[in-house]
């Protein structure tokens, strides 16, 4: 039972990450009918703006020490971050120690900026484009996105954990009345899953309550008849491919403690996340984050001890064998509309 | 001649010239000089890789340019046909007929299941489909699901699944090659061709396969100028429309799916004759991913365009990603030194580790300023030298009436 | 029309003597010339140095390929001469290898093994390279081994670690310098009786492929033969990324030791997310305090994990702070040129760099069955891991083999791991016809054409 329940978490933990990216590429998908191969890119970037915040607070002076020496025998030098020495070396501690929440600072403008720029210097030009051609833009940008980040990174994974006071494990097992040390779950993937669910549905009341996002849902189901009573739709469409960007910039932000970021993140995610979207159904934001959680959960539990048992390697096949299942029951995914990139 | 038309016959002995003279075409410079070491492109292995890739996207464009269905899994026939070939050697012989004709049918086998199930979806419906079983494919051959089940090997996990000298190979005659072989003729040996400063190899195993490329050329042009070519791309142009004259597309879409499933499998069995080990990463989606690029870059819905894609690709992937720093010093090495480290930090970037840089920027300028692929640019450099001949490009063959 | 076996150094042989008709075709054949496949000419001679330099491991590749670099210019004459000066061996004498000067061709083997052997084929069929080098994982490794092989060319592997490379996968034309999962866990086991006693509760997570196997084989053997109970060993998916489904049932097994058969990305993410989100290195269970293992250890990955890695337990064939005179030379002129310490498998591939060279020296020629010859069953001594041999049955090194533990408290970026304990060869010796190493056939040496 206690089993049961741990894998569930894990399962609504990997699912919030999936409906997360999956939600920024069905506002792409739906709202600009682009097939965005970069969106795994956008992820991976909202990842190493964690990276880079922790570099920054990590930014230090450098002084010889004379007493010690490095591995040739030279004297070590030793580095003293800036930011311990202006707010002193506790507080500046604790800032450092803070870096992947305090890079949302870092997340949102430069997520708004990249989204800008993809959609109004690349994106813009191909909305009449076939979908192969998509594609293929989308895909060499995330190519050299990658490129470009290994080439100020590495190809090394890097280490960004989180805040000291949110690593490790609480007991919540306790408060619903299991013995102790049973149900034990990661503080950080809780944070996860709340935030998750903060941004999703920030975004679907946005679309709901808002005017901006009304024209923008009118604009989806029918692009062109909002275009004739005089609404500039492209522009929103911009704002969307920004907001779509910042979900998955803030998704990969606050998954750099989950998994270390490397510059092969985004290809990593790419193909789960059109599965997902896909199985959610094109064009239907509620579909993406319903087939994000299906997925996550039905990838946890099928990683069980006791289904592997039965049968050996059905964790790294489920979400593919699910996929089908669903594609074959419910011709156009789980909530898809009709008539959307079935052509 | 042929069953072609003149244009196409013009076409189809344009193919058949390059692929006899691209032991000499692709070396164009001596083998010692500076340029030769980094760009000759004419060693067996990789002309192997074009016709055999080539061969491959050709297969893909049957189905992806003449009935706009794209399968985003297409590398896991590719994967079958390679381990039946393998397992061919295994059990029988090291002659490459047995597996050839195995690995052409369980492809065959594969594709009509898989696609008999997702062409019952469309659009991005069916491709992410094909891409799930795929997927599942590789990861049944990656951990050797099936073997473990059984307690045996079928694919051998990720090291790949290769010939020892203890297994069976029940035909294998006394003195019989121990390498690839057509009845005794050897894929692997070559004869070479020394003038001046340059070296031409012939190989075998190159003109097998580019023997078999040609004839997948011929067989995809009459596909295209067929009556069943004809009605894929009325599929492709409106299926609904297709459905309500009371046709039924599904069989037609099955063949196409099939016929391009068994060249992906004579393209895995090609692979592995040329080279008798395959492992799963054949199959990985990046795999499949690359076949798309391919058909793509080189024009989709072009009968010459695929091979072309294909070409560039793995030119890159084999011939950029070797220059290294050393080799670009020795080229600028004729500058002052401050000008040729200048030059070489500019070009380092895009070479050697960071070939994929260069990919990803030629898969964007391609698609932006050439939307037809890179037969686009062979047409504009033939409109270039006033030369009006028109290809066979996307617009035309789609609009054409078959002749 | 002559047909012939391929070898385009070979008719460069012969053509240089008759091909004096400048333009004239002439036609060759290849099997008139020195007996093996791209017999050097002139005054160079070409090896190939496949890594991987794009993918997961690429910087693990790069950081061969700067150790591969260096071993060519010391064998040039160029730099401080590094392990030169302390090999036990003294044939080497900085005028390159038989007196021609050493070029090198570099490829991308993108861990892949398609891509690994189609790199590798490009250096012998168009480069004319008599030795490749290099790699990152067995799965290539043994790929490349089987095609150079095939050539007749000598594959001198970098860093590979399962058992099956040498063992059911060996071949004649391949040398394997680094050690194996069996001898990490041999090197481990009395360790961690030392360290933990004889009566643990192991729970094994191993990457679902071929040297995850082996190397989960190793570990259970040899933490079985100190006592310890296995409870599970649960294959994970490679590049799962999110350990979470894997890591929550240990929590309840009643095992208090995690033995993580991961490596590159997966060991960072594995190891990271044990510690830092499911806390297990501060729970205490049977009254023990969980213990976590990774049998093999690298810099990189070390560096990766970060300070999660404190007191983890692991093995390594060769690390830059040992003390001896070889080392010392290594790291000296590794860390002067390019201003940080080398890793492992980049001291794997300098050596196997020297050692080919010093056996086509002893051997007089570079015919692979020369080198073959000379390599079997050679002991040297001075290339930092204490006297070793080349065991001629399966082309194994047997050597002292690195227990480390991941620093307590780092005093800089390097100090990641320390050495626990130099586990003395003897004790990971084992018969070529081991039960883990069984099957497979070395086969003849293959000199090519």
């Amino acid at each position: 039972m206690d089993a049961l329940i741990l894998q569930l978490l894990n399962g609504m933990d990997k699912g919030a990450a999936y409906a997360l990216i999956a939600l920024g590429l069905t506002l792409i998908f739906g709202t600009l009918g682009v097939v965005n191969f970069a969106h795994g890119a956008l992820f991976m970037i909202g990842a190493f703006c964690a990276v880079t915040m922790q570099r920054i607070l990590n930014l230090s002076a450098t002084i010889i020490d004379e007493t010690q020496t490095d591995f040739l025998g030279n004297p070590l030098k030793v580095e003293v971050p800036y930011v311990q020495s202006w707010f002193g070396e506790v507080t500046g501690a604790a800032i450092q120690d803070w870096a992947v929440p305090l890079s949302i600072l870092l997340v949102i403008p430069v997520m708004l900026l990249v989204g800008w720029a993809m959609e109004r210097g690349l994106i813009k030009h191909f909305y009449k484009r076939p979908h192969a051609d998509q594609i293929l833009v989308t895909f060499g940008l995330a190519i050299v996105i990658g490129e470009i980040i290994k080439a100020f990174y590495g190809a090394n994974p890097i280490q960004t954990p989180s805040p000291a006071a949110l690593t490790g494990s609480i007991d919540l097992g306790v408060a619903i009345g299991f013995e102790p040390n049973t149900v034990i779950y990661s503080i950080w993937r809780i944070v996860y899953f709340f935030f998750a669910a903060l941004i999703i549905a920030g975004v679907f009341a946005f679309l709901q309550f808002t005017t901006f996002g009304m024209v923008v849902r009118a604009g989806m189901a029918d692009r062109e008849t909002v275009g004739m009573l005089g609404i500039d739709i492209d522009k929103r469409f911009t704002v969307m491919f920004g907001i779509a960007a910042c979900v998955a910039g803030l998704a990969g932000m606050m998954y750099a403690p989950i998994l270390s970021p490397h510059y092969n993140l985004g290809m990593d995610f790419l193909v789960l996340s059109f599965v997902v979207v896909v199985v959610g159904g094109m064009g239907s934001l509620p579909g993406a984050v319903l087939a994000g959680f299906v997925l996550g959960i039905v990838q946890s539990l099928s990683s069980m001890n006791e289904v592997k048992a039965i049968i050996p390697g059905i964790d790294q096949i489920i979400i593919y064998l699910v996929a089908i299942i669903i594609l074959l029951t419910r011709p156009r995914g789980l909530m898809g509309r009709k008539g959307v990139m079935e052509e | 001649m042929l069953g072609l038309n003149s244009r196409d016959l013009r076409l189809f002995v344009i193919v058949c010239a390059l692929c006899l003279l691209a032991p000499i075409l692709l070396n164009p410079f001596p083998v010692a000089s500076s340029l030769g070491e980094s760009f000759n492109a004419g060693y067996p292995a990789l002309m192997q890789r074009f016709v055999i890739f080539g061969l491959l996207v050709i297969g893909f464009n049957i189905l992806f340019g003449l009935t706009g269905y794209l399968s985003f899994g297409h590398a896991a026939f590719l994967g079958v046909g390679s381990f039946a070939a393998v397992w061919m050697f295994k059990l029988l012989s090291y002659n490459i007929v047995p597996a050839i004709i195995l690995s052409v049918i369980v492809a065959g086998l594969f594709s009509v299941v898989i696609g008999y199930i997702a062409l019952r979806r469309s659009g991005i419906y069916f491709s992410i489909l094909t891409l799930a079983f795929a997927q599942m494919m590789y990861s049944i051959a990656y951990s050797d699901l099936v073997g473990k089940m059984f307690g045996t090997i079928v694919t051998n996990g990720e090291t790949g699944l290769q010939v020892y000298n203890d297994d069976p190979q029940f035909l294998m005659g006394e003195g019989a090659p121990t390498v690839p072989h057509l009845f005794g003729l050897e894929m692997n040996s070559a004869f070479t061709w020394k003038v001046g400063g340059w070296e031409f190899i012939f190989q075998n195993g190159y003109y097998l396969s580019a023997l078999f490329m040609i004839l997948g050329f011929y067989l995809s042009i009459r596909i295209f100028r067929s009556p069943f070519g004809m009605m894929l791309r009325a599929i492709k142009s409106n299926q609904t429309r297709m459905s309500y004259t009371g046709l039924d597309t599904k069989p037609y879409m099955l063949a196409a799916f099939v016929i391009s499933g068994m060249y992906a499998g004579l393209a895995g069995g090609l692979l592995a004759a040329m080279d008798p080990l395959t492992g799963a990463e054949r199959m990985f989606w990046t795999a499949s991913g690359e076949i798309v690029v391919m058909a793509i870059l080189g024009g989709v819905g072009t009968l010459l365009g695929p091979v072309f894609g294909a070409g560039v690709i793995k030119y890159l992937e084999n011939i950029v990603s070797k220059i290294n720093s050393d080799i670009l010093h020795s080229w600028f090495a004729f500058m002052p030194e401050w000008m040729e480290n200048l030059v070489v930090n500019i070009l380092y970037p895009f070479v050697g580790k960071g070939w994929h840089l260069t990919l990803g920027l030629l898969f964007m300028a391609v698609v932006i300023f050439l939307p037809g692929g890179l037969m686009q640019l062979g047409e504009k450099i033939l409109a270039l030298f006033g030369r009006k001949k028109k290809s066979d490009d996307a617009k035309t063959g789609a609009t054409e009436p078959a002749e | 029309m002559s047909k012939s076996n391929f070898s385009r150094r070979g008719v460069l042989a012969t053509g240089a003597m008759t091909a004096g008709g400048l333009m004239l075709p002439t036609y060759l054949r290849a099997d008139a010339h020195a007996g093996f496949t791209n017999a050097p000419q002139g005054d160079t001679v070409k090896i190939g140095f496949n890594v991987p330099q794009t993918g997961p491991y690429a910087e693990e590749g790069l950081d061969e390929l700067r150790a591969q670099e260096l071993a060519v210019e010391h064998l040039n004459g160029m730099g401080d001469g590094g392990m030169l000066n302390t090999f036990s061996e003294k044939n080497l004498d900085g005028t390159g290898i038989l007196g021609k000067k050493v070029e090198f061709v570099t490829g991308d083997t993108q861990t892949k093994s398609d891509v690994a052997r189609a790199s590798a084929q490009s250096m012998i069929q168009k480069d004319g390279c008599i030795m490749i080098n290099g790699g990152s994982s067995s799965g290539v490794a043994i790929a490349v081994q089987g095609l150079c092989q095939e050539a007749g060319v000598i594959f001198m592997a970098g860093l590979t670690h399962s058992n099956d490379t040498t063992g059911k996968d060996k071949k004649a034309n391949g040398f394997r310098h680094f050690f194996n999962g069996y001898m990490s866990g041999a090197a481990l086991g009395p360790v961690l009786e030392n360290e933990y006693g004889n009566e643990r509760r192991a729970y094994h997570l191993t990457a679902d492929y071929t040297w995850g196997w082996t190397q989960q084989e190793s570990m259970q053997a040899s933490t079985e033969a100190i006592g310890w109970e296995t409870v599970q060993n649960v294959l994970t998916p490679v590049g799962a990324g999110d350990f979470a489904s894997y890591l929550t049932p240990v929590i309840n097994s009643g095992a208090d030791t995690l033995v993580l058969n991961h490596y590159g990305g997966d060991m960072v993410n594995s190891l990271t997310q044990a510690v830092t989100q499911f806390g297990l290195k501060d729970k205490v269970v049977n009254g023990k305090d969980f213990k976590i293992i990774v049998p093999l250890y690298s810099e990189l990955m070390a560096a990766g994990a970060g300070s999660n890695i404190e007191g983890v337990f692991g093995s390594m064939n060769w690390n830059w702070q040992l003390q001896d005179a070889g080392t010392a030379a290594f790291v000296k002129s590794f860390g002067e040129k390019y201003g940080f310490p080398p890793s492992g498998s980049a001291h794997t591939c300098y050596v196997q760099t020297l050692l080919y060279a010093d056996a086509v020296t002893r051997a007089g020629t570079f015919n692979p069955c020369g080198v073959v010859e000379a390599l079997e069953d050679f002991d040297f001594d001075g290339m930092g891991n204490g006297p070793t041999t080349y065991r001629g049955a399966d082309h194994q090194c047997f050597k002292d083999v690195l227990v480390m533990k991941g620093t307590e408290n780092p005093t800089n970026q390097y100090d990641t791991l320390e050495i626990v304990e130099v586990t003395p060869r003897a004790q990971v010796e084992y018969e070529p016809d081991h039960p883990m190493f069984a099957g497979g056939d070395l086969g003849e040496c293959n000199p090519g054409a």
